[in-house]
Formats: C-alpha cells, structure tokens, sequence
C-alpha cells in the first residue's frame, strides 16, 4: 500500500470518522465544529509552515478573507453556500496571490511582514468608509443560508481533503521537494527542483485552506464581526497546535488541537487570562527544550510518526 | 494646519523613534526578534502610572528608577534565555516564537494583576500650559516626550561611539563570529546591549500614557507593530537609523491623522510592507552600513 494512503487511512480517516458520529452523542455542535474548524487551519498551517520553514503570522488574513467572501457572495450575488464556499477559497487564493512578493522575505521579516498584511487587510474590511460593501465594523449576517449540520458536514469534508494533501505533501513527489528547498535552498535547486514556485504553490494551497476554512466558518456562525474573523488568535492557536505537536507530520498537529484545544475548552473559556498564561509558558518551554513538539519525543527513539 | 501636523509629526517621530530604538539594539547586536518590546513598554507604562497613584512619584522620577530596574531584570534574563537560544540552527526564528510567548505571558500576568481597564496620568503631572513654537500651540507633554526621547538618541550615540563598551557592542554588531574570535566576550556585551534595550523600552513606557494616550495590558501588539514599522523603515540592525524611520512614521501618521483620519491606522502596515518589499535592508540600510 502507497504510503500516502497508509498515513491517511491510519490517521486522517479515522480523525474525520470520530468527528462526524460525535454529535450524534455530544450535544455542544458549535465545539466540536471549532475543533474541526483548527484541526484544518493547523492542517494548513502546516502546509506552509513544515513544509516550507515559513512562519506566516498573519495566517488569520487568509480566514478573514475566506469569511468576508462567502459573506460577500451571499449577500451580494445571492450565490447558494456550495459556490459561497468556492468563492470563500478563491478570495484567499487572490489575497495570497498579492501576498506573493512577502516570500522573498525570510524568516521572521516574513512572519511580521505577513502579521501587517493581515492587519491591512482586517483595516480595510473593518474601514467604516467601506460600510455599504462590508458592512465595515457592524458585522455581517448571513441568516438566509443558516445550515449548522450542512455546514459541519461541509467542515468535514474540507477536513478530509486537508488530511490527504498533508499525507500527499510527506510523502509525495512534490512535498519531498519542497522539504528538500526549506532543508538546504542551495543543494536543492542545484539538483533541479524549481525552489521557488514550489514555495508559491504550497503558500497558495495553504492560503486556500485557511480561505475554506473562514468561508465555512462564516456558513456555521452566519453573524459575525471584522474582530472575530481577524482575530490573532487564530493565528496564534493554529502556529502553538502546530508547533506542539510537531510541524511537518501528519499526526501532530492533529495532537496539538485535541490537548491544547481540549485545554483550552477547560480552563480557557472562564478564565483567559490563565490560559493565556499557560500556552505562554508551553512556547517559551517548546522553543528552549523541545523546538520540534511532540513527534521528536518518538522521532529520536528512530519511531517513523505518520 | 499643514505646520501643525508636520510639527507634530516631528514631535511623534521622536518619540516613535525611541520606541523603535531598544527593539533595533537588540536586533542588531544579538538578531532576536523581541517580539515582547511593546509589552515590556507597556509594563514601564503601569510602573510609571502606579509611582504616581501610589507614591505620587512624577514621571521625572519614575523614569530613571524603571531603566534601572529594568536594566538589572535584563541581565539575568538574558543570560537565562539567549544562550541557550544562540545553539539552535535558526536562532532568528526561533526568537520570534519564544518573544511571542513571552509576550503572552507578560500580557497574561499583567491582565491578572491589573486587570484590564484603561489607566493614564493626568497631563498637568509635566507642567500646565501648552508649548508655542514658530506660532502653533504645542502640548507640553508631547514636546518634552520629543525632548527626553532626543536625549535617549543622543546618549545611546555617545555609549556606541565614544565608549569602549559601545566599540566593542559594534564589533559585535558588524560579525558576531570575529568578535568572537578576537576574544571580546560577546555575552557579556550582548546581555549589556539586551538590558539597555529593555531600560530604552522601559523609558519609553513611562511616556506612553501621555503619547499614546490610555494604558491597558494589551497595548503591547500594536505597539509592536510600530515600532517594527519604525525600524524596518530606518534601518534594521543599525540603531540610529531608527530615527529616520522614526521621524518618516511620526510625520506620515500625523499627515494621514489630519488629512485621510479614516484610514491613518493603515499606515504603519503599509509602510512596513511597502518598504520591506522594495529595500529589506530599510531607506537607509546601505549606506550607513558603508560608512
């Protein structure tokens, strides 16, 4: 069996599976789509971030746009959800298309570089000037296209594509090219492999992951506001799942939303300050002692993670 | 009005530039992103806001008493953190992730011991009545923030460039590895450079609540932002280039604020990528560099 299909049927198959019998035991819909919800935009993160080393700050941009698209195609085109949500992508796909140029940047010019892309973007949508577009800092509603089981179904499904591109990007042709250009630029481009738009087509594919992402996220939710869709904490949720659990693997950041999200669901919604706190603590302690999460513990006893 | 706003941006541009200042020390002598600049402005902020309610001590007081005990906290931290950060393969970014957890910390432990309501000084703690240059009232606050700021430069040039502490500081600056090699202690001068960056944050801080108007505990990511903007204009690594992104951000900011005020908070994020995207190395990277 190819390993691509192993990883994803011993991994994502299952994660999907567990997530679509949950509700018909677990009453709280809204949680457990906001699990699946990080469990793609940590997915999509990872995309950029293992396989190409850059750290994308402003990840956030990419969801708000998907978000303000799919709101954009109901309230403006009349569009049903199915081409609200395509439209949602290609917002992203667009905004990351602009964004290209950032990625001459390297490493923490990008990550700020991209932080103030994303606030940009937040500035616009949320200008009071923009008001009949977007209703600017009032928020949008979207209660005609209100579907919550269509709309979860829709996550999983976007969930179950994220989980076999990610097992396609470990360890198929193109993904082992791309960690050949994030492990040694140099060597790789001398044996061929064209480093730079492999890094564009990654940066696009995660943009439009983030871009499903907010658009189904806009679906399930349909009233929301510029802070929420822009929130950084989204970015940061989806870089310490990732981190924590070990970028570049399949399995990882799938770890890292169920025990830090799982976390957070406890202590966090109270007292957020505390959890705050905590994933402070967990990154300065990741960074300093264990800078390649929770794989590496079974990496380095030679355990090939999926 | 034109005079005013360019007065006034001038005014803020000192000022900005004092925020950028410590960010770029640190950056250009040890390349560590400190993401948790604005947050340690922004405990100078409240260590200035509670010697004035609690010990009714002015901010002419408070300022020399936060870059000290700012400057004996960095030490220890250096030491405790960077080393340890320097063995690491991508040092640089790796930095970025660590500050940006220490950011969170410092946020968090500031919202639990403060909460999170807005906090200021009243004005008059710095003198009453506005300033009057070249026929435009000024306010007083903002004109001596300029003027401390300038002197902030001004001392930091003389410690580089007329110390033997600030000569070695720039050896480090210009190779790390050669100064090394040459047998300076660069940790020592590294924790020095650190802990001045933080007492420059910490001075900055104790001005805040009259530049920047009230202080909370999440004042620090937007500060951030700035002062990122500030030194990517001037010139990243080069520690007196931030006041040419200084005065070029506090002169933009207040032109949009009087001309386009919808949409002056865009500026510091265009003027960052638009920069970073045609000279990474800042408006005056090169150059100085040369010289």
């Amino acid at each position: 069996m190819p390993r691509v299909l192993r990883d994803f049927l011993s991994v994502g198959l299952p994660v999907v599976a567990i997530f679509a019998l949950l509700p018909l035991v677990y009453a709280n819909q809204l949680l457990l789509f906001n699990f699946v919800l990080f469990l793609i935009l940590a997915q999509g993160l990872n995309a950029i971030y293992g396989f190409t080393g850059y750290l994308p700050f402003g990840y956030v941009g990419f969801f708000g746009a998907g978000a303000y698209g799919f709101a954009l195609a109901v309230m403006h085109l009349a569009a049903p959800p199915a081409l609200a949500l395509l439209l949602a992508g290609l917002a992203a796909v667009l905004l990351g298309m602009i964004l290209t140029p950032l990625l001459r940047l390297s490493g923490a010019y990008f990550a700020i570089a991209n932080l103030a892309a994303a606030q940009a973007v937040y500035q616009v949508i949320a200008n009071p000037a923009l008001q009949d577009i977007t209703k600017g800092p009032y928020g949008v509603s979207l209660a005609s296209v209100f579907a919550p089981k269509a709309s979860y179904g829709a996550a999983l499904l976007i969930l179950a594509g994220v989980l076999a591109l990610v097992a396609w990007l470990r360890h198929g042709r193109f993904g082992l090219a791309l960690q050949a250009g994030r492990d040694d630029p140099v060597s790789a481009a001398m044996a061929g492999i064209p480093v730079v738009s492999a890094r564009i087509i990654a940066w696009l594919i995660s943009a439009l992951i983030a871009g499903l992402a907010g658009g189904v996220f806009a679906w399930h939710i349909s009233v929301f506001y510029p802070e929420t869709a822009f929130d950084l904490s989204t970015s940061i949720f989806a870089i310490v799942f990732t981190l924590f659990g070990g970028a570049a693997t399949l399995s990882g950041p799938i770890a890292g939303v169920i025990l830090l999200y799982g976390l957070y669901n406890v202590i966090g919604i109270s007292v957020p300050q505390y959890f705050q706190l905590i994933y402070g603590a967990l990154i300065v302690g990741l960074v300093l002692f264990l800078p390649r999460g929770l794989a590496s513990l079974l990496q380095r006893r030679g355990i090939d993670v999926p | 009005m034109l005079l005013h706003a360019l007065l006034g941006g001038v005014i803020y541009g000192c000022y900005f530039t004092l925020i950028g200042l410590g960010l770029n020390l640190v950056f250009g002598v040890m390349r560590i992103v400190n993401l948790a600049h604005g947050d340690v402005l922004m405990l100078g902020a409240f260590a200035a806001f509670f010697l004035f309610h609690l010990a009714g001590l002015s901010p002419f007081i408070a300022a020399p008493l936060v870059m000290v005990g700012f400057f004996l906290l960095g030490l220890p931290f250096y030491y405790l953190v960077v080393p340890r950060l320097a063995l690491a393969k991508d040092a640089e970014m790796l930095s970025l992730i660590l500050f940006f957890g220490v950011q969170q910390i410092i946020e968090a432990l500031a919202a639990i011991a403060f909460g999170s309501s807005e906090r200021s000084i009243p004005g008059r703690v710095l003198g009453i009545g506005p300033f009057h240059f070249l026929g435009q009232n000024l306010s007083r606050a903002w004109v001596i923030g300029a003027a401390i700021a300038a002197g902030a430069v001004i001392a930091l040039y003389l410690y580089l460039y007329h110390t033997r502490s600030g000569l070695l500081t720039r050896a480090v600056m210009a190779s790390r590895e050669e100064a090394l090699a040459s047998g300076i202690a660069i940790h020592r001068i590294s924790a020095r450079a650190f802990a001045i960056g933080l007492a420059l944050a910490g001075l900055a801080g104790v001005f805040a609540p009259f530049m920047l108007g009230s202080v909370t505990p999440a004042m620090g990511v937007s500060v951030n932002l700035s002062a990122f903007a500030v030194i990517i204009v001037g010139s990243l690594g080069n520690p007196l280039g931030t006041v040419a992104g200084g005065l070029i951000y506090g002169i933009g900011l207040l032109l949009m604020q009087t001309y386009f005020s919808a949409w002056a908070d865009l500026l510091p994020n265009l003027l960052l990528i638009g920069v970073l995207l045609v000279r990474p190395t800042g408006l005056l990277g090169r150059r100085v560099r040369l010289a």
